[in-house]
């Protein structure tokens, strides 16, 4: 099982470094190499906010939109290509074998992208603040943040590649992650509202993903500290919403007919 | 006894009924199919049924090669899809290598070339043999040689290398052919094999399925290339919308539907005297020939007596698969029938 796994993984993620996906990285490095030597003329402090700002947003959007146009054809690619019927027909290969192997894939090869990004970006922050310190380990925090995102976001476009075409999951998938990025938003509304409309605010905004408490970009470049729990909460938080959405996309797929 | 010609004559009663025809076996059968049917739910609230494939019985035996024809629509690739899983049956149950079809380890000894074959065309064709032999579970230590052993049986060493992005139509088919084989399967199915492949394909295509068979392999494949089925099959089934139409060994099913005689004589003389007896007749100069069936020779040649005629030849007609296709297909007008 974990040899079928594995080569499923790796073949995922050896098409997307094959199709050019980590192109982005030379975008990405030229906008932290001018992204440094333009607020190199402004002060140190500000300088370093909006780098910290720009870098690791830029390392989330890239990734979210790698995610979310890979992961949307994760399934829907190989029944439109009939690349799956080899894989499934004739191999002794589970089809929640085949969906996990392709989530897996696209988890490394996001990060990888993502620690490539990573490693431009602290290079930036070097240059601009001339050292990187303890505190700069919130910074981490907000990578990983960052990771847990695209697993999420993943997931997601994979439960809706098993049933969807790639147009309608890619609006499905973008219209989700809008949503769970003003996800306090929703629970602000939910709060305000009174009746049946509370009570269906509150519900959907417990039923998507909450987005927003992985974004902790703003305050790590505001040095604001991150607590220990919310580690450990966000991660329980994302293994669970993401078991729960593979099973789904599992469920929905091993009664799926493959015309 | 109930011999297999006996089948066939009951064959016409039993295509009459949704069920279709049993064969005997002597030993274990490779694919056993009992009433296997399919339905898709179709229009816009899905509450139209489309029967895909009706009842099937259908049985094939191990080492033997076994061709399923019919034109496009008959069902051929959906009997394949519920063989393998890709589908689930609405009905009716079927056995592989004597197993369940949700049996998962069955697939090990299984290969596959689906129709119109796409593969990932980011890998090389070495890569993509490794990948699928890992599929499989072929032994590490075997896999490199094993790898190039299938790529050097459909003639395809010098491309080892190459992505399969740069790939012809042919050279796709080749390496589809590969990765069914690159386990050493026991039951090779093949939809449409010869699909893409030029004569020289086609040739070598043939060569490698005797091969397979030799080594004990059983054969199952879909084609709408009669001439094909016929060269190489053990046995046919012939499907049209979604309905088992006949099955048998090629030359019992061909005798089945000749009978006819050709007759060259010379004296175009003669001529009238067999036309009246129904026979269809052609002269060149003084040569005559006629087409007539087999139970009115005796009659024919005392006609040619009396007319002073001079007998060349007598030849029963050889009846193509083609002709039996047609006879049990043709008057439902096929989509498409390639002889």
């Amino acid at each position: 099982m974990i040899g079928r796994l594995s080569a499923i993984a790796y073949n995922t993620y050896r098409e997307a470094v094959r199709d050019r996906v980590l192109y982005n990285l030379i975008l990405f490095a030229l906008l932290m190499m001018g992204a440094s030597v333009l607020f190199g003329q402004i002060s140190l402090e500000i300088n370093r906010i909006v780098l910290i700002n720009l870098g690791l947003t830029s390392i989330s959007l890239f990734g979210i939109v790698i995610a979310i146009f890979i992961g949307i054809g994760l399934v829907s690619k190989e029944i439109e290509k009939r690349t799956l019927y080899t894989v499934l027909a004739a191999r002794p290969v589970r089809r929640w074998e085949f969906i996990t192997g392709k989530f897996l894939g696209l988890i490394m090869t996001l990060t990888v992208n993502a620690l490539l990004m990573s490693v431009g970006f602290f290079a930036a922050v070097m240059y601009v603040s001339h050292r990187l310190g303890r505190g700069d380990l919130q910074l981490v925090t907000a990578i990983y943040f960052i990771l847990l995102e695209f697993v999420l976001i993943t997931a997601l476009a994979l439960l809706f590649s098993t049933f969807s075409t790639p147009i309608f999951s890619s609006i499905f998938a973008f219209a989700i992650f809008a949503v769970g990025t003003f996800s306090e938003d929703l629970r602000g509304f939910a709060r305000m509202a009174s009746g049946p409309t509370r009570w269906m605010m509150t519900g959907a905004a417990y039923l998507v993903p909450n987005f927003a408490a992985l974004n902790v970009i703003s305050q790590v470049a505001h040095d604001t500290a991150i607590e220990p729990k919310l580690i450990l909460l966000n991660t329980l938080y994302v293994l669970v919403y993401t078991a729960a959405v593979l099973i789904a996309s599992i469920w929905i797929f091993e009664r799926r007919n493959l015309k | 006894m109930l011999t297999f010609d006996r089948l066939l004559d009951l064959f016409g009663n039993l295509t009459k009924h949704k069920a279709s025809v049993i064969i005997l076996s002597k030993t274990m059968a490779a694919i056993e199919i009992q009433g296997l049917e399919k339905s898709y739910k179709t229009g816009f609230f899905g509450n139209k049924l489309k029967q895909a494939l009706k009842p099937l019985t259908l049985s094939v035996e191990e080492g033997e090669v076994f061709g399923c024809l019919g034109p496009n629509g008959a069902g051929k690739t959906t009997t394949l899809k519920l063989l393998l899983g890709l589908v689930f049956p609405s009905g009716g149950t079927a056995k592989i290598l004597g197993c369940e079809l949700d049996d998962i380890n069955v697939k090990r000894f299984i290969g596959f070339l689906p129709e119109q074959p796409y593969f990932y065309d980011h890998l090389t064709a070495l890569e993509l043999l490794d990948y699928y032999a890992r599929l499989s579970g072929v032994d590490p230590r075997e896999r490199k040689r094993k790898v190039e052993k299938a790529l050097a049986r459909v003639g395809m060493t010098d491309s080892g290398k190459t992505q399969l992005r740069k790939f012809s139509k042919g050279m796709l088919q080749r390496v589809g052919i590969a990765q069914a084989i690159v386990h050493d399967p026991k039951l090779v199915l093949l939809d449409e094999p010869m699909s893409g492949l030029d004569p020289v394909g086609r040739r070598e295509l043939r060569d490698l399925v005797q091969e397979l068979n030799e080594e004990g392999k059983t054969i199952f494949f879909s084609t709408h290339i009669l001439s094909d089925a016929e060269t190489l099959c053990d046995r046919v089934a012939v499907l049209n919308k979604g309905e088992l139409k006949g099955v048998g060994v090629v030359a019992d099913l061909l005798r089945a539907i000749s009978g006819d005689v050709e007759v060259v004589w010379h004296g175009a003389q003669a001529i009238p005297a067999l036309s009246a007896l129904g026979a269809r007749c052609h002269a060149t100069g003084d040569v005559a020939r006629a087409l007539l069936p087999e139970k009115l020779l005796e009659a024919a040649l005392d006609a040619l007596r009396q007319n002073q005629a001079r007998l060349t030849s007598v030849n029963p007609v050889r009846a193509t698969l083609e002709d039996y296709f047609m006879a049990r297909v043709g008057e439902e007008k096929p989509n498409e029938v390639n002889a």
